[in-house]
């Protein structure tokens, strides 16, 4: 009984895992009855997980300020002219450079007395792109070759794990550095695609992680009794049942994207004038700070809140996926 | 006693206290602004060298009532909201916590069930048994050595002086739960809790344990409070069992009588479930349903809606204590014809 | 525990060679003439650029110029720049600056880490607790720059408690303001890391049984729980270490302190590939010795380890 019911076998530690399969699982399973069962058990475990995530994180105040920071800032992203009508490097006034703020420019006026609010808009959609585009497609890798890995063992896991190793002792700031010097004309795209190459080890050894720790679980074991493909129990099996904790990290992850690139910015070797990010305001502005904290203050405030909102994010959505911790 | 005889003393002289007693003992847990009552007036009393067993379900409140008594409960979230433990008289709930700690592990002891994880995986085991005489008794490190090796060999560790410097994984189910139990007794306590002590080890290993810890507790005058919801354990080593449901007690009774003569429909119910020698070829019959939310007992007797024979008046009213013999109470309406009725 | 020693050893070895593999091929490999390249606009005779290309084993596939570069670092050779001078001499003394820089952010995260994290632990959920945890994120999302050129301003310009820039005032007070500057995020992960890890550690079974044993609460905390909760926060310290080396770049840069970090950031931007290449090779190798310390330290710590 128990080894054939994934669904009832499996109360386990409810922690960092989902529940298995969905309930669609057992439809597409035509014939035993113990796997329509474990599909409708796991149906119903997987529901009430994510449910109960759910319901933990709407009360949340911390949940609902950082995701209404970061929608302002996305709609900054998507749509700056809905924030201001002065384009980038518009109606800059040499004359009127490094002023405080006024009716006239909210945040004040930068170097080349270009009006700061503006280019702090226009700086949220580099910032962002970069941010969530380089953990989208290090979730990707970590999800497809951490699956893999975990999934299969052997040498091709010997080799992932190696490699994993090889890039971790790899220092940040140094790595991109000398990436980016050697590639001097870089934009966002390139921008993206090192710090992909720097930043994909973290997510793919808790996926990993993760796999080995679902894949020798009794549900798996059942659905390979009762013969589903390799793939099948990957994508149905252990999928859900490993993903959230990497989904907490991603999360974390973008705010440690975005802080990274703006490092990089402001070293100079990140985006270069005249594009516009919040790490090269503050780089260009960096002799000045002294005496016009304007010039610091601005995007800093703007940067530090977008990486604190998606850092609030996560450790949010880690509180409400492990109930050991409520 | 004698050299009064002559004087005709109206009251009974005074009789020396039990070593412990547990007086309707309540506890509550804190969960999200409710009280949760895990324990409903429990109440026993042990006595020298005599092995009290506490028997029930996985939530019936016997483990928390054990860390009451042992004064070792989270609190918050739990609390003890009523009722009275008392060493040889002497009262322990309220007590001030430096004196109660001077008591624990001194006075009363407990072993815990999974001494692999009950054991700390960063020390030796030498370390912790150690560490009894060190903070207790202020021995020093030579002195505390000889008394752990000592004490090892009591409970039947082979080559113990070698193993001293060994850490808990590396010794095997059985041995683990020797020095979970060496640790327990090295002061020598007057009151041993051992809660579930078998119920992670091998059938073999368990009988060894077993007869190891009544071995020590002829050998110490100890008594014991042995926490299980395995009959088959409880059988030849306890004088009272005490059987919790839901987090009060529904029958206490002499071991002997008890199973002779249950009077509750749980009991019974129990008994009937397990396989046993003397009634071969019966058929086994399981308690229908699953013990109650303690979050939300029903108001009347809380086996009600499991029990074959309940009437209205089961779901309506909760039965109190009824005594059916000599030292023999169950909870039940009922109790005098289950009690009537002996054993199938 | 030999067997573990020699294990953590011998895998540590693959790395290397890899992470180094990694790093040369990045800096000299990469599309275009390196030569060309690294030295940026300025035009540069036929001559002096095929005497460079031999000099700098270019003419080699990139594997035979790895190795040859990996048997001159092996005898403590970390080549030469571009005009001539040891790499090893331009680096020299800075190690000692970023060393001590480094030391400074580890010992703050270290005591100030492992306090903050022990005293929101014995707290959860109290005001302690949030306040530790509120803190904490804060100084995680703000980035090491803008921490530094605030700090600079505040401690260092506006109330003057702190020298500003340079290293004038010798170990430990200039480098008091820096430290704590590239130790914050350290510090604020080392202060979650042990919070967490010692909340968890207070319920444990074997803290159960610490408090049946009649022990002390300072006993029961200070040695069974923390003990049991510092293995997971002494990685951390010891990966962090290297870090910390790396992460110098920015720090000095702020406060000026001519280390390792200012050093290879001038290089990087002048294109002087062999002071990146050695710096950052030697950078990589500190960061594994570290690393390769800590697992075994995690073996000391940990008596379930040594044994697998």
């Amino acid at each position: 009984m128990k080894t054939i019911d994934p669904g009832a076998a499996d109360p386990g530690p409810p922690g960092a895992e989902p529940e298995p399969a969905d309930a669609g699982a057992g439809a597409g399973a035509p014939g035993t009855a113990a796997a329509a069962v474990a599909a409708a058990g796991g149906g119903l475990g997987r529901a009430s997980l994510w449910d109960d995530a759910w319901r933990e994180l709407r009360r949340r105040w911390v949940f609902w300020a950082s995701a209404g920071f970061l929608l302002l800032v996305a709609l900054m992203a998507a749509v700056p002219r809905l924030f201001t009508s002065t384009g980038v490097n518009e109606g800059c006034d040499p004359n009127d450079a490094k002023l405080g703020p006024s009716g006239a420019h909210w945040f004040g006026t930068d170097l080349a007395g270009c009006d700061y609010y503006a280019h702090v808009v226009h700086g949220a959609r580099p910032t962002l792109l970069i941010g969530v585009a380089v953990t989208l497609f290090a979730f990707v890798i970590a999800l497809v070759f951490g699956m893999l890995a975990g999934y299969y063992g052997g040498l091709l896991d010997a080799l992932i794990a190696r490699l994993t190793d090889v890039f971790f002792g790899l220092p940040f700031v140094l790595g991109a550095t000398v990436i980016l010097v050697a590639f001097p004309s870089h934009g966002i795209g390139a921008m993206t695609l090192v710090l992909v190459l720097l930043g994909w080890t973290t997510m793919i050894r808790i996926m990993r992680a993760q796999v080995i720790a679902v894949r020798d679980a009794d549900y798996v074991q059942a659905a390979r009794l009762l013969g589903a493909s390799d793939r099948r129990i990957m994508a149905r099996h252990i999928l859900p049942n490993a993903i959230a904790p990497v989904i907490v990290v991603a999360t974390l992850n973008v705010g440690n994207v975005i802080a990274g690139e703006a490092t990089l910015d402001f070293l100079g070797v990140g985006l270069q004038y005249p594009k516009v990010s919040w790490g090269l305001q503050l780089n260009l502005a960096q002799d000045s700070f002294v005496d016009h904290p304007h010039l610091l203050i601005f995007p800093a405030v703007f940067l530090s809140a977008t990486v604190l909102s998606f850092l609030m994010l996560g450790d949010a959505a880690r509180d409400a996926l492990d109930p050991k911790l409520r | 006693m004698t050299t009064e005889l002559t004087r005709d003393v109206p009251q009974e002289p005074a009789a020396p206290p039990p070593l412990l007693e547990v007086d309707d003992l309540h506890v509550a847990f804190r969960v999200r602004g409710h009280d949760v009552r895990a324990v409903n007036g429990l109440s026993y009393t042990l006595g020298e060298g005599e092995t009290v067993a506490i028997l029930g379900e996985s939530g019936s409140g016997k483990s928390v009532a054990a860390q009451a008594v042992m004064g070792i409960l989270d609190t918050p979230p739990a609390r003890i909201t009523g009722g009275s433990v008392r060493l040889r008289g002497e009262e322990l709930l309220g007590l001030p916590e430096r004196r109660r700690r001077g008591y624990r592990g001194d006075r009363i002891s407990m072993v815990f069930q999974d001494a692999l994880t009950a054991l700390n995986p960063v020390f030796t085991v030498g370390d912790q048994i150690r560490e009894m005489y060190r903070v207790h008794r202020g021995l020093g490190r030579r002195a505390a050595r000889d008394k752990a090796v000592e004490l090892m060999e009591r409970v039947r560790i082979p080559s113990a002086a070698q193993r001293l410097g060994d850490y808990p994984h590396q010794f095997s189910g059985g041995m683990r739960q020797r020095i979970m139990i060496a640790m327990a007794l090295a002061l020598e306590p007057d009151v041993l809790i051992a809660d579930e002590p078998t119920t992670a080890l091998d059938v073999t290993v368990q009988a060894q344990i077993m007869r190891l810890l009544a071995a020590l507790q002829d050998e110490l005058r100890m008594g014991m409070v042995l926490i299980t919801h395995d009959l088959g354990v409880v059988a030849g080593v306890a004088d009272r069992i005490v059987v919790m449901y839901a987090g009060s007690v529904a029958e206490q009774a002499p071991a002997r009588e008890l199973y002779a003569r249950p009077a509750h429909p749980y009991t019974r119910g129990l008994l009937a479930s397990v396989p046993r020698l003397d009634r071969r070829g019966d058929a086994l019959v399981p308690i229908k349903g699953s013990p109650p939310n303690p979050a939300a007992l029903p108001p009347g007797c809380p086996f009600q809606p499991r029990c074959p024979r309940a009437e209205a008046l089961c779901a309506a009213e909760r039965p109190p204590l009824v005594t059916v013999a000599p030292g023999h109470e169950a909870a039940c309406h009922f109790a005098e014809e289950v009690h009537g009725a002996g054993a199938e | 525990m030999w067997r573990y020693v020699l294990r953590r050893l011998l895998q540590a070895i693959p790395v290397f060679i890899g992470t180094t593999l990694l790093i040369y091929a990045m800096v000299f490999a990469l599309p275009g003439d390196p030569i060309q390249a690294l030295a940026g606009d300025k035009p540069i005779p036929a001559n002096v650029l095929s005497t460079l290309r031999d000099r700098y084993n270019l003419n080699d596939p990139l594997l035979v110029q790895y190795g040859k570069y990996m048997w001159g670092l092996l005898q403590g050779n970390l080549g030469e720049n571009y005009d001539g001078q040891k790499v090893a001499d331009m680096l020299g003394g800075r190690w000692t600056v970023t060393a001590q820089l480094a030391l400074t952010a580890w010992i703050f995260e270290l005591v100030i880490g492992i306090a903050l994290g022990v005293w929101a632990g014995l707290r959860r959920g109290k005001v302690a607790d949030t306040l530790v945890l509120g803190g904490t994120t804060l100084l995680i999302a703000v980035p090491v720059f803008v921490l530094g050129y605030t700090a600079q301003i505040l401690f260092g310009l506006h109330w003057q408690i702190f020298p500003t820039a340079g290293t004038d005032d010798g170990w430990p007070m200039s480098y008091l303001l820096p430290g704590m500057v590239l130790g914050s995020l350290g510090l604020s992960y080392v202060a979650r890391l042990t919070r967490t890890s010692l909340a968890e550690n207070l319920r444990a079974d074997y803290v159960r049984t610490a408090n049946a044993k009649g022990l002390s609460r300072a006993r029961v905390v200070g040695r069974h729980a923390l003990r049991n909760s510092l293995i997971p926060v002494v990685t951390y310290l010891g990966v962090d270490f290297g870090n910390l080396m790396g992460g110098a770049i920015v720090t000095e840069g702020i406060f000026n302190l001519p280390g390792i970090g200012q050093q290879v950031f001038q290089s990087i931007q002048l294109k002087e590939g062999p002071v990146v290449v050695g710096a950052v090779t030697v950078l990589v190798l500190i960061f594994l010795l570290v690393n390769l310390v800590v697992d075994l330290l995690y073996g000391l710590l940990d008596p379930r380890i040594r044994y697998e």
